[in-house]
This record gives structure tokens, C-alpha cells and sequence, in this order.
């Protein structure tokens, strides 16, 4: 008890000479701060290490979860993207068909969405969703904005089967639009269309186009069928392959004509209008460019003196339309089989 | 481990006196001021608890040396003085000094080991180490300060309940017999 008291007391006075003095005790402050100071400054790096790997690992699993959120977010955005892309397109094709119905209201016809396709790969027929009960009929032309894609060949209460262009027992009657001359687009089996019966004599250059000649009775004239991919010499028709206007593999919407009457060519037209035509021009300045080029060489070669040798041959002149070179519509093809 | 109480031959108390390792209460001592200082930048909360305070208790009803308890308190106090600019050497001190004789004094006549005897006895030190300072600030530095508010009852209540804690992890650090 003595002792704290005298504790006590020392204190006391050290504070009141501290009052008094209006002084304080700088080297018990300066003891007290060496001894501790270190230790705080320890004990700060050491907190504020911990705190920043704490904030680092928290960070770090903030990341990690918002980047998992962020990841599942971008594929949900990614499928509403496909579905917006689909539904755009869709939109497109069917104002596409609605557009062409519009410009061509002295023909009836019917809008129809492809539901399938053929199970056999040799075959090209598709499966529609319109049939008997929407007026429907055998050997319809079913066409799309872009080009004729084929014919009704079966029809069921409810749906239709359409050959298409491609498929090996098909025939189109069809003729080049400039020339005039005559031919068939048919299918050959693991090949694209072809157009048959064209003489080795008449003068086709790729890029020309083809368009329905109407005499096969199923598709009116001047259909927008394809155009020349390449042409090439035989034994007696020229091989002739044809790319056809519609994307052939990608049909969503066709447009079936329920009459058979002829399409006359609209402005907006993209099957037989002023896009076939100024398509045509250019193709036709590409020939010309083709036969001036062909005819300079024969003129080189004449002049270097092979004329009259086998390579010297005169080049084969245009036909117009003769009757010889008209071809009769493949007999497969016949509308009513 | 637990104190055990008993009464001697001559009638009075037997009292076990827990001893620590080397360096036990120094050590702690230390990392109560440093950790007291530390806590205070983290905020006001910090200041809910006093850390020196609490160990002058513990160590005092722990040793039950009221030398010890006397000289722990008093330079635990010189130290809070030292490294607060605004006190003069001594404020602290002799509340420390008083607490920790008061505390080595009463832990070898109660049961001190009781978590509600903890909760109780470091809730009156609180307010008993507040009074000497207010006191010392009104008698010797002519400084208006309260004895009693509110604030301080819940800083007494939080130092109570983490005394508690803090007295329980401290056991830890006693040398077995």
C-alpha cells in the first residue's frame, strides 16, 4: 500500500511539475516512441500486406465471378443475336416474297415455308407446307424472288413435294437471254444443273443467263432460271453448267404460281427485271471483250503465218435462233408424266 | 489449469498464482499499445476497446502480485501517455497504477476465472480507471470532463464482452504447473 502510494505520488508530481513547468517529459516520450514505433511500423506493413492479399483474393474472386456472369451473359447474348439475325432474315425473305406478290398481281400466287427436304441425297425435292387444301396442284412453278427453283410433283391434303431444278429426272425448258437459243435445265446426279442440247456451234459465254423459254407449259417465260458457269465443247451438244439464281440449299420461303400465265417484267423485279437486264449488258460487254480478244489473236497468228493450220480454224459465228438448234423439252421433264 | 480457490490451514485463502512464460507480459503488453495504436486508424470503433487496460486487469488478477499488478499498470499508463501527444506523462499512469494494484489485490480474493466474474470486474475497472481520469483532468488540469455518459457505458459494455474473449485466449498463454 506504502509503495503505491509512493507510485502514486511520483506520478503526481511529475504531472504537476508538467503543469506547472508547462513542460513535458521528452525522453520518456522519445523511450515510449523507440520502443513502439517499430512495432507499429511492423504491425502496419504486416496489416496492410494482409489487407491488400485479402483485397487481391477477394478481388480475384470478384473477378473470377463477374468474368463466369460476364461469360454466360455474352453466350445468352450470343443466342439472342442468332435468334435476332434469324428473325431479320426471315423478315427479309418474306418481304422479299411479298414485295415480288406485289408487282405481280396479275398472277396468282401462294407463299409457302419449306417444313423439309428429301431423305435420299440423289434426289432434290423439298417438302412445303401448303397443299391440296390451299390450291395447290401437280406442276406448279414454285419460284423465289431470286430465280425458279422447280415444280410440284406430289401434292397431299396438307403439303406439296417440289422437284427442284437440280434433281436428275427435272427439265426446264429454258433459252440464253440474249442469244435466244434454246435448251433444258436438268439435273445430273452429284453435279449441279446443266443445260442440255445446246449445239457445239452456237457461242455461250459463262456469266450469260438463262431464262425459261414457257414452251414445257409448267413455268412462264422469261424466268430467271441461273446463269453460265461454264461451257465447254462435246461430241455434239456443248456441257454446259449452270448456276442457278435461287441459293438451291438454303430455301426457307418459295412463292408457288398457282396460274400459268406469263410474269411481266416490273421494275422491281429481281426475276425478270431491270437487275436480269443490266446483269445481261454486263455480261454481253464481257463476250464482246472475249471476241475481240479472240479475234486479235487470230489476226497475231495470221500474221505470223499459221492461218489455215488446225489452231487457225475461223472462230464458230453466233447462230441466231434456227430451227436446228431449238431443243425439244426433255421428255422426263413433261408436265404431265 | 482453472484457479482453484481454497481456504489454508490458517483460514485464510490459498490462492494459486498462474505464472507465464518468459517475456509473456511484456510481450502482450507491447502488442496491446501497438495494436491499441493500430487499431485507431481503422476508425472510432477501435476506441470502443481498451486494449492496455484490459491486460493491466488480466495480468493483474492473474499474478495476484499487487507489486507487479502496480508497476505492469503504471508503465502501461506512462506509455499511453508517452505516445498520446495531448496527455502529460502521468494521466494514464497513475489510473494504471491504482487498477492495476486494485486489480492484483482483489484476483487473490475472488474467483476470478468465471467468464460473468471477468465480465464484472472489467466492467467496473472501466469505469473505475474513467474516474481517476477525470478526476486527475478536473483536480489537476482544471479540465471540465464528465463522469458518466452513455457512450461510455457502451464502451465499457464492448470492453466487457471482449475482455471476456481476450481474458480466455490469454488463459493460453499460462505456464502449467
Amino acid at each position: 500500500m506504502m509503495l503505491l502510494a509512493i507510485v502514486v505520488l511520483a506520478q503526481l508530481l511529475l504531472l504537476a511539475f508538467q503543469v506547472k513547468t508547462d513542460h513535458s517529459v521528452p525522453l520518456i516520450r522519445y523511450w515510449a516512441a523507440a520502443i513502439v514505433t517499430p512495432l507499429e511500423r511492423g504491425g502496419t506493413w504486416m496489416t496492410s500486406g494482409f489487407g491488400n492479399i485479402w483485397k487481391g483474393y477477394v478481388g480475384l474472386r470478384n473477378a473470377r465471378a463477374e468474368n463466369e456472369n460476364m461469360r454466360s451473359e455474352m453466350q445468352r447474348l450470343q443466342l439472342r443475336n442468332q435468334e435476332l439475325e434469324s428473325q431479320n432474315a426471315e423478315a427479309q425473305r418474306l418481304s422479299s416474297l411479298l414485295s415480288f406478290h406485289d408487282t405481280h398481281t396479275e398472277v396468282q400466287m401462294l407463299a409457302a415455308e419449306v417444313i423439309g427436304s428429301s431423305s435420299d441425297s440423289s434426289s432434290h425435292t423439298l417438302f412445303i407446307n401448303r397443299g391440296e387444301k390451299d390450291r395447290v396442284r401437280m406442276n406448279q412453278p414454285v419460284i423465289t424472288p431470286e430465280g425458279v427453283i422447280g415444280k410440284i410433283v406430289e401434292v397431299f391434303p396438307h403439303s406439296a413435294q417440289v422437284q427442284l431444278i437440280n434433281d436428275p429426272s427435272s427439265g426446264v425448258g429454258a433459252l440464253f437471254a440474249t442469244t435466244r437459243t434454246h435448251g433444258v435445265v436438268s439435273g445430273i446426279a452429284g453435279s449441279g444443273p446443266h443445260m442440255d442440247y445446246v449445239s457445239n456451234e452456237e457461242k455461250v459465254t459463262p456469266g450469260e443467263m438463262i431464262v425459261t423459254s414457257g414452251e414445257d407449259k409448267i413455268f412462264p417465260k422469261d424466268l430467271l432460271i441461273g446463269t453460265v458457269e461454264s461451257a465447254n465443247q462435246s461430241s455434239t451438244f456443248q456441257v454446259i453448267t449452270v448456276k442457278p439464281a435461287a441459293r438451291l440449299d438454303r430455301l426457307e420461303d418459295v412463292i408457288v404460281l398457282l396460274s400459268q400465265h406469263d410474269l411481266e417484267a416490273k421494275k422491281s423485279d429481281d426475276i425478270s427485271g431491270a437487275e436480269a437486264k443490266q446483269k445481261q449488258a454486263e455480261a454481253d460487254a464481257a463476250a464482246a471483250a472475249a471476241a475481240a480478244s479472240q479475234e486479235s489473236a487470230a489476226n497475231a497468228t495470221a500474221q505470223n503465218g499459221g492461218a489455215g493450220g488446225p489452231g487457225g480454224s475461223a472462230p464458230t459465228q453466233q447462230s441466231t435462233k434456227s430451227p436446228a438448234a431449238k431443243p425439244a423439252v426433255k421428255p422426263a421433264a413433261a408436265p404431265n408424266r | 489449469m482453472a484457479h482453484m480457490l481454497t481456504i489454508g490451514e490458517r483460514g485464510e485463502p490459498n490462492v494459486e498464482v498462474h505464472k507465464f512464460y518468459s517475456g509473456t507480459i511484456l510481450g502482450v503488453s507491447l502488442l496491446a499499445l501497438v495494436f491499441q495504436a493500430l487499431l485507431h486508424k481503422y476508425g472510432r470503433w477501435a476506441e470502443w476497446i481498451d486494449l492496455p487496460l484490459l491486460v493491466t486487469i488480466y495480468f493483474g488478477v492473474s499474478r495476484r502480485n499487487p507489486v507487479t499488478g502496480l508497476f505492469l499498470g503504471g508503465s502501461i499508463g506512462i506509455f499511453q501517455d508517452a505516445l498520446s501527444h495531448d496527455n502529460p506523462i502521468g494521466m494514464y499512469g497513475i489510473a494504471g497504477t491504482i487498477v492495476g494494484y486494485l486489480a492484483s489485490s482483489i484476483g487473490g480474493r475472488i474467483d476470478t476465472e468465471h467468464p460473468l466474474a471477468r465480465l464484472g470486474l472489467i466492467f467496473i475497472f472501466f469505469h473505475f480507471h474513467q474516474a481517476i481520469l477525470v478526476l486527475t483532468h478536473r483536480v489537476l488540469l482544471l479540465q471540465p470532463e464528465r463522469f458518466f455518459s452513455v457512450n461510455l457505458l457502451l464502451d465499457s459494455v464492448i470492453t466487457a464482452v471482449f475482455g471476456v474473449f481476450l481474458f480466455a485466449m490469454l488463459d493460453r498463454l499460462r505456464r502449467s504447473n
